[in-house]
Order: C-alpha cells, then sequence, then structure tokens
C-alpha cells in the first residue's frame, strides 16, 4: 500500500485496539445516514414478525414485546461509513428470545431483517443467535428517537451498522442467503468490520 | 429523448492509486480535486470515491466523497471535499495535498443515489450540492439540460458551490440568510412553491444535504403531490 505523502494521522497516542480497521472513533456524535425520509411510526399499530423456516409464524405488538424478558447490550457499534461509536447502552429483547418462541425450523441457515419503510438486510443465522443480536426501543436509557430508527431497530452490533435495520418490522428465515437493499447496491454479504468486510467481494 | 441507463450503477473496483492533476477552490470551506485515475472506471452522477490516507506507522484513514464531475471517457473525475471541523481527511486534504500528490482511492461506490437518467430534480442543501452537479453536468454534456433541474439551497452567496457554471434556465438557487444585489427572491428556507416552480409531472427527486435539510425538503415534496417512493435521499453526516 502507498504512503501519502505528508500524511502521518492525527496526535492519537497509542493506537486505540477497541477500532477495527479503517474506522474512527466518532466521540460524542452519533452520524445518521439512511436513504428513506424520516418515517414515524406510532406505536399503537407497530408490530414484529418472525416467519419463513419456523416451527410457528409469530407477531408482537409494542406492549407484547416490552413484554418479554429484558436484555442490554453495553458496547461499540461501527458505521461501514468509518465512525465507530464506543460507550452505547440499548435496552430491549434478545433475538433468542424471539427465535425460541418461534422456533427455527431445521433448514434455516439465514436470515432477512426488514423495516417497516421497506428497507430489508441479510444475515447468516448464526450472527443473529448466540446472545448476539437484539430488538432495541432504548438507547442510554431513553426512547430511540425516529431518526435513530425508533420506535425500535435490529441491534448486531459485531456487524457494520447497516446490518441493524433500523424501524425493523420483522425477521424471515430462509435457507439459502438472499442479498437485501445494501447489499445488492454492492455491500457485502456478511458485513464484519474487523475483517473490512464493506463491500462486495472484501 | 436519451435512453436511460440500464442495469445497475457500476461496482467498485479494487484499491487504485489516483494522481492529483488539479485543485480548485470553491468556497471558503470547500475545494476540488481533479484525480487522474491509473485504472479509469465507469460510474453513474451520484456516487461517490473513497480516499484512504496511509501514514509512515500503517494508520489509516478513509472517507467518502462525492463525485462532482460528470462520466466521461476520460481517467480524470472531480471530487469536491468540505471542510469539516476536526475532519481528519477533509483537513489534510485541504491543508497538505497538492497537484502532483498520488493519493489512494476506490469506486465508484453507492446504487440508490445514482441516477439513471430518468428526469429527475435535485435538491440540495449546502455541500449536498456535490453529487447532484454531477447530474447537472451529465444532462447539460448530453445536450439535454432539461433531464435534471436543480434547486439548490445555501446560506449566501459566498456558500455556493460551483458558482460561476451551475446557473441556468434549470437551476434555481434559494439564499436562506443573505442574497446577492438585485435577487428576486427575498432571504428564506426552501419554501413548497420554490419547488413547485421545478416540478412537473413524473420527475425523480433526489435529495442531498444535511439530515435536517433532506427532512424538510422530503416533506415539502410529499406535500407537493410526489410520491415517496421517487424520493431519493443522501443526507451528509458528521463523517469527517
Amino acid at each position: 500500500m502507498a504512503l501519502t505523502r505528508g500524511f502521518s494521522g492525527r496526535s492519537r497516542g497509542t493506537h486505540d485496539t477497541r477500532l477495527p480497521p479503517g474506522q474512527y472513533d466518532a466521540g460524542a456524535n452519533w452520524p445518521v445516514l439512511h436513504v428513506e425520509s424520516t418515517p414515524s411510526i406510532d406505536t399503537a399499530r407497530w408490530t414484529f414478525e418472525v416467519d419463513g423456516l419456523v416451527d410457528s409464524p409469530a407477531r408482537w405488538t409494542w406492549d407484547e414485546i416490552r413484554a418479554l424478558p429484558a436484555s442490554r447490550y453495553e458496547g461499540a457499534i461501527h458505521c461501514v461509513t468509518t465512525w465507530s461509536k464506543f460507550g452505547m447502552r440499548f435496552d430491549g429483547v434478545s433475538v433468542d428470545t424471539l427465535l425460541d418462541i418461534a422456533g427455527v425450523g431445521a433448514d434455516a441457515a439465514f436470515a432477512v431483517a426488514r423495516s417497516h419503510t421497506g428497507y430489508t438486510t441479510n444475515l447468516p443465522l448464526d450472527d443473529l443467535t448466540g446472545g448476539k443480536a437484539w430488538v432495541v426501543w432504548d438507547v442510554d436509557g431513553k426512547p430511540l428517537d425516529d431518526i435513530h430508527g425508533g420506535p425500535a431497530r435490529l441491534l448486531v452490533p459485531h456487524l457494520y451498522f447497516w446490518k441493524s435495520a433500523k424501524w425493523v418490522s420483522g425477521l424471515t428465515l430462509l435457507a439459502e442467503d438472499r442479498p437485501g437493499f445494501w447489499e445488492r447496491n454492492g455491500y457485502h454479504d456478511h458485513g464484519d468490520p474487523w475483517l473490512e468486510q464493506r463491500y462486495q467481494g472484501d | 429523448m436519451t435512453a436511460v441507463d440500464r442495469g445497475a450503477a457500476p461496482h467498485p473496483g479494487p484499491w487504485q492509486t489516483a494522481r492529483v492533476n488539479g485543485i480548485r477552490r470553491e468556497t471558503p470551506t470547500a475545494k476540488s480535486f481533479t484525480l487522474t485515475l491509473s485504472e479509469p472506471r465507469a460510474f453513474w452522477p451520484g456516487q461517490h470515491m473513497i480516499v484512504r490516507l496511509t501514514a509512515p506507522d500503517g494508520y489509516r484513514a478513509q472517507r467518502s466523497y462525492s463525485i462532482a464531475s460528470a462520466p466521461s471517457e476520460s481517467a480524470e473525475l472531480d471530487l469536491t471535499v468540505e471542510l469539516l471541523p476536526d475532519g481528519e481527511v477533509s483537513s489534510f486534504l485541504h491543508d497538505a495535498v497538492e497537484v502532483g500528490d498520488v493519493l489512494d482511492v476506490r469506486g465508484p461506490i453507492g446504487g440508490h443515489f445514482a441516477w439513471d437518467l430518468r428526469p429527475a430534480l435535485g435538491v440540495a442543501g449546502g455541500s449536498g450540492i456535490v453529487p447532484l452537479m454531477s447530474m447537472l453536468r451529465r444532462a447539460r454534456a448530453l445536450g439535454e439540460p432539461d433531464l435534471f433541474r436543480l434547486v439548490a439551497s445555501v446560506r449566501g452567496p459566498e456558500d455556493l458551490y460551483y458558482a460561476t457554471e451551475v446557473g441556468g434556465p434549470q437551476t434555481s438557487i434559494v439564499f436562506t440568510r443573505t442574497v446577492p444585489d438585485g435577487y428576486a427572491r427575498p432571504p428564506g428556507r426552501l419554501t413548497a412553491p420554490d419547488l413547485a416552480a421545478a416540478l412537473d409531472t413524473d420527475r425523480e427527486l433526489y435529495v442531498c444535504g444535511s439530515t435536517a435539510f433532506c427532512d424538510a425538503a422530503t416533506r415539502l415534496a410529499v406535500a407537493a403531490g410526489v410520491p415517496t417512493g421517487r424520493i431519493r435521499v443522501e443526507r451528509f453526516g458528521v463523517t469527517g
């Protein structure tokens, strides 16, 4: 790789080992990137569904999903546009809890998450299970804003943040991978920030 | 009528080097960099490139910048870079990079905001004009300027990018704070009539700017009867 003449990087002391390659610490900022107009979703009409290759499709209302056992994530998030953010605290429900209720079918290996806006993103099922993924409605103790995906978004913090679908409305379990919105537009099917899987072919 | 570009927007190739062939100041906080790619790649207006800087100790920083030039047969393209407060990459590009320097780049990136030549209206807030300028230049280069109309909102005349080039029958500028001498429209934020004047039937909308600008512009467009499915939005956040 070519060195850039004159570039030493800003004074950064020791390298922050929490940062995946090519990422920077956004500090207190939480940049916003989505392609839809920001929707305003009424929790009275909000639902979340798990369907596809499951034993019995399941559907929760806002009150029903919030009555499930609570689960918290504390840690970092990483956006493909190169910012990372540390010390985040999200509260919601573990995707494991939702999948246990629906019952994962024997052939299920992938999932497509969908949003109330029509946004989709695909993930291997293994990245949604084992305490690695949540549906969350609070961040740092406050309800999630519309612009950050409120009332509820998917949270898969070990993958680039476009996998954490805003305004999430459901998961469909599949036997084969089916690329979602960004993935059809050249972004990676998996999206592991530590492997810098930003774009198709990485 | 020009045929619509078929299929999907071009995908990024591998990392490559690009030589800085020209640097132009657009505003007090924006510069355009003309790059010559070592391996030219096709792109559509609305796509962006990644620029990666590498320090001697292996430290790297990379950011995405929209392409401002129109697609052409040449290996050159223009990126316009806004200098951001504390922007590690933008401040290096503004303050340290000179003509003749070589940068690592990759692209083009982005499919949803790429323009396929269907009649469109661009709505730009501030630096959000950059990808829309590529569309405007493309339409003009094709000799079909009405394929792309532009409404650009800026605070004052000194904040307008591409000031000597952007004006024309298909362009209207909204000054929100200060207007040039003799300008008919008083200063003020984008309004429904500003959009209505540029809208006719069946235009695709490309909205680019800050989150607040994009949401305001989108609300105006929806109120003017544009279906949400025809509105594409690209938000410029704090990305250094």
